[in-house]
């Protein structure tokens, strides 16, 4: 018997391809956001709102991860924006392959900003690295309180929380300030936006938020690019 | 069920270390999972049960320990974790607070002849 000590990272097949698309994301300057959040949380009409408000400024594309239809797909396609569809059939999640696979899709040197919706499922897709810039989390206020407790791993690995359908909260009985607070004991750095797609209230700081989030990100990208081709020169 | 992945993820793993040893069968593969990780032990036992058919790891043994989170505060050191109550604001300072253990997701060691 021979014993083979590997102490390996069980996700690393997925992590190289993350890898992979990242370095691609990187040299297009493109920056990638992915959605999660369990079904009906109202991802697609957060990213169709969010998309009327920024789309003047970014040449925008999604992919959208379903079981099953291209009804999200069609959403989006309506608003003039550039859509792929994955249908994964009985996977609970995107992983960085399908990603990959879907770049194709898509013309991405005209494009500065991708959205990923995920598979809608409150568990599974916090565990696959896509190789995105940003982590946003979904969660629709009136399922309650206590579902950052219960189920803590979407939560923390967001760096964004958007509570959509504030505006059902009067009917739902719901505390905002106690869900705000289990959100921030499960996640302390988590940037939290409160929302209504119906009302339009709390979209825009989001937006605002998300503009300098790739605002940033695209220092970043410029400075490594002056790295390298100081490094090129230097060569 | 994404465990069906995560399982696809380990036997080609471990399929991929066998070969590059030179050995046909594998006989035991240890992983370590913390316990603040999506993944539930039953499912991924099915899922090995279910996929190591005409794998190298046919008849492998699967063994799993359950890695228990443990936190620790910047400022405080260990902090105690009560089961099922997640907090990583500490509650002595109200410092955030990082996992010391409990985020393991690892292919310990494989076993082959």
């Amino acid at each position: 018997m021979h014993q083979v000590n590997l102490e390996t990272n069980i996700m690393e097949l997925n992590e190289e391809i993350a890898a992979e698309n990242k370095e691609i994301f990187l040299d297009h300057n493109l920056f990638t956001a992915n959605l999660m959040s369990a079904p009906g949380a109202g991802k697609t009409t957060v990213l169709e709102e969010t998309i009327r408000r920024i789309k003047k400024d970014y040449r925008l594309g999604v992919i959208e991860g379903d079981l099953m239809t291209t009804i999200d797909a069609d959403r989006i396609a309506a608003l003039g924006v550039p859509a792929f569809q994955i249908t994964t059939g009985t996977v609970c999640h995107l992983d960085a392959r399908m990603i990959h696979n879907a770049l194709k899709s898509f013309d991405i040197h005209n494009l500065d900003l991708l959205f990923i919706e995920n598979v809608g499922n409150l568990v599974c897709p916090a565990e696959f690295n896509l190789g995105e810039d940003l982590r946003v989390m979904v969660y629709s206020t009136v399922e309650g309180e206590e579902k950052p407790k219960k189920y803590p791993m979407m939560f923390h690995e967001a760096e964004a929380v958007i509570l959509n359908k504030i505006d059902l909260l009067p009917y739902a009985g719901v505390d905002l300030d106690q869900l705000k607070k289990n959100v921030l004991e499960v996640n302390p750095s988590a940037i939290i936006f409160p929302v209504s797609c119906r009302t339009g209230e709390g979209l825009d700081e989001w937006v605002d938020w998300l503009k300098s989030r790739i605002e940033k990100s695209r220092e970043t990208m410029s400075e490594r690019d002056r790295t390298r081709s100081h490094a090129h020169h230097h060569a | 069920m994404h465990e069906m992945s995560i399982m696809e993820g380990v036997l080609t793993l471990a399929g991929n270390e066998a070969g590059k040893h030179g050995y046909q069968k594998i006989t035991r593969i240890k992983l370590r999972i913390g316990e603040f990780r999506g993944v539930v032990r039953e499912a991924l036992e099915f899922a090995f049960d279910a996929m190591k058919g005409d794998t190298a790891a046919k008849d492998a043994v699967l063994e799993i320990e359950t890695v228990a989170i443990r936190l620790e505060c910047p400022n405080c050191k260990e902090i105690e974790y009560i089961p099922g109550d997640l907090n990583l604001l500490c509650p002595g300072c109200g410092s955030p607070v990082e996992f010391a253990a409990g985020r393991e997701m690892q292919v310990e060691y494989v076993d082959m002849e």
